[in-house]
């Protein structure tokens, strides 16, 4: 890098030591100003008495104490929780299928790939047209004939079937992404151990087992921490599925701001969400970095 | 061996059923007459087809307008991403500059912020600067939220054209800027195309952040959201903007099927 000519074996181009942080830096600015910003004002806001401009609890107060705020975190917890596991079996499902190369896999591929391009309210209102009353999902069983009049799923005196939809909701939209994740580790895999293993008589199961899934550890990591980030932001799917029947975070975000017009209350939750997603960014950070300091 | 095959068969018949059906059904609701929709008992298939829900949806009050909306701020936001994000891309991609381990982390942590943490603080802001209810303030947030990923899609991008045309190209008299313009963004246009689709996905598909940004000139999601949740809109009402949502994004995603794998494991890397 001193040497004019030092770049020649990776094909460096030759020193200009200000050009990168040119290049970089209306991007970081941009983010500075669109992302780091907000974040610090959401926490001032979130502590900050509107008309005298002083520190207060109050807003957490009102947000803590609200009707809304601990079923908002159960709900939001829950639906994760299950949603989650689900999601990583049937990615992983989906990329062992598409990893045996079978014919026709690569539209196999793309077919598990459309829901990457379907946003959480589109998703919401898709399959909002199965489990409401007059929806698909009645009109199948009635046809089938386990139903004779219509059975309301979301309804707020059938809380485990509102759950379970969303739940069903966020697996169908949510899959893709962590089965790109699963595809992308399992390709990184050489063939040749699989391959191994059953020259000494190993069954695929316990190939899958020992082999595939050990080597496919920090894939699946990556995915599932991802999903978890991206599971505080629920709120378009049940939005549109519950109303407010299901409350979650966001969605109180969106209530307290839209609604009640009051951005310091709407500011607290934000500010939750803000460090939920920090603690499991954190997590993922020091998951990824260990592989690496191992090495 | 052939049991084997067709267990594979069936598992992938099964999961590509489980993606396509709902998706399938929302097409069908979406040209089933209202009446049909609301009938018990409630017939599966519309008899006859008929574009009147679609018809009504789009003739309701703001809906052309909220298309056009989205359509201007995903176009804005892809301008807006990629003049920002292409630099940074090139500059990872070519120079092992100190603090480069730093810029990798501080995207990665970007990324990770939600828009839902974003939006509050930023409508704030916006009130302030007179950008909040405008279509400019929603593509700077979407533009936010796009340039981590766009940046790392762009590197990987550049990564893929050799420096050794670049550095080829100088060697003939070039300096580095027409080496730039003349070799290597010819080579790279495709990916940039690709992450300009990418943008454009994000930005049509960004519901939160709209919904808190706007009153006035909402775009589709904002608007779906306001009827749905604020004016309890009617069920085809429903059906038919949840189709209208879903069928660009079906319509670019299988244009671009061949890179979905390479465009979307770049950014969750």
């Amino acid at each position: 890098m001193d040497l004019a000519d030092g770049g020649h074996q990776q094909g460096k181009p030759r020193s200009e030591p200000t050009t990168p942080y040119l290049l970089v830096l209306p991007s970081a600015a941009y983010l500075v100003l669109f992302v780091f910003y907000p974040m610090v004002q959401a926490v001032l806001l979130s502590v900050t008495e509107p008309r005298t401009g002083t520190f207060t609890l109050e807003h957490l107060r009102r947000m803590v104490t609200d009707l809304h705020f601990w079923p908002a975190l159960r709900y939001t917890v829950l639906i994760t929780a299950l949603a989650v596991p689900i999601q990583a079996a049937l990615a992983l499902a989906m990329a062992l299928l598409i990893n045996t190369r079978f014919p026709g896999h690569p539209y196999f591929l793309y077919v598990c790939a459309i829901p990457l391009a379907v946003s959480d309210l589109a998703a919401g209102l898709i399959w909002l047209s199965l489990f409401t009353e007059r929806g698909y999902l009645n009109a199948i069983l009635l046809r089938v004939g386990l139903l004779s009049s219509p059975f309301n799923f979301l309804s707020y005196e059938s809380p485990g079937w509102l759950v379970g939809a969303i739940v069903a909701t966020e697996v169908w939209r949510a899959t893709a992404i962590v089965m790109v994740v699963l595809v992308a580790g399992l390709q990184l895999i050489p063939r040749d151990y699989a391959e191994t293993a059953a020259v000494f008589g190993a069954s695929a199961w316990r190939t899958l087992w020992h082999v595939t899934l050990p080597l496919l550890r920090s894939s699946l990591q990556t995915a599932l921490i991802i999903r978890t980030v991206l599971a505080f932001q629920l709120f378009a799917t049940v939005v549109t599925l519950s109303g407010r029947l299901v409350p979650v975070l966001a969605g109180e975000t969106y209530f307290w701001y839209s609604l009640y017009r009051n951005p310091h209350v709407a500011s607290a939750y934000a500010t939750l969400v803000l460090l939920l997603s920090a603690a499991v960014t954190w997590v993922y950070l020091r998951t990824l970095r260990t592989p690496e300091e191992a090495a | 061996m052939s049991l084997r095959r067709l267990a594979v068969y069936a598992a992938a018949l099964t999961l590509s059923a489980w993606v396509l059906a709902p998706i399938g059904l929302i097409g069908l609701a979406a040209v089933t007459s209202r009446e049909q929709l609301y009938r018990w008992p409630r017939p599966l298939w519309p008899q006859p087809i008929t574009l009147d829900t679609l018809a009504f949806f789009l003739r309701q009050e703001g809906v052309l307008r909220a298309l056009g909306n989205s359509l201007v701020v995903a176009g804005l936001t892809i301008l807006l991403a990629t003049a920002l994000s292409a630099p940074a891309g090139y500059a990872l991609a070519r120079y092992p500059f100190r603090g480069r381990e730093a810029v990798q982390l501080g995207l990665l942590t970007t990324k990770m912020f939600p828009a839902t943490a974003l939006a509050v603080p930023l409508a704030v802001a916006f009130l302030r600067w007179g950008l909040y209810d405008t279509l400019v303030g929603v593509a700077l947030v979407h533009t936010a939220l796009s340039v981590p990923f766009v940046v790392l899609i762009v590197a990987s991008v550049f990564r893929g054209v050799s420096p050794e045309l670049e550095e080829a190209a100088m060697s003939l008299g070039c300096n580095r800027l027409q080496a730039f313009w003349k070799v290597t963004l010819p080579m790279a246009l495709p990916g940039l195309a690709a992450a300009a689709i990418f943008t454009f996905i994000l930005s049509w598909n960004e519901v939160f952040a709209a919904t808190l940004l706007t009153v006035n000139h909402r775009t589709l999601p904002a608007l779906l959201v306001h009827s749905v949740v604020a004016e309890g809109a009617p069920l085809h009402y429903r059906y038919a903007g949840g189709f209208f949502l879903v069928l660009p994004a079906l319509v670019i995603i299988f244009l671009i099927r061949r890179y979905l794998l390479t465009l979307w494991g770049v950014t969750v890397r």
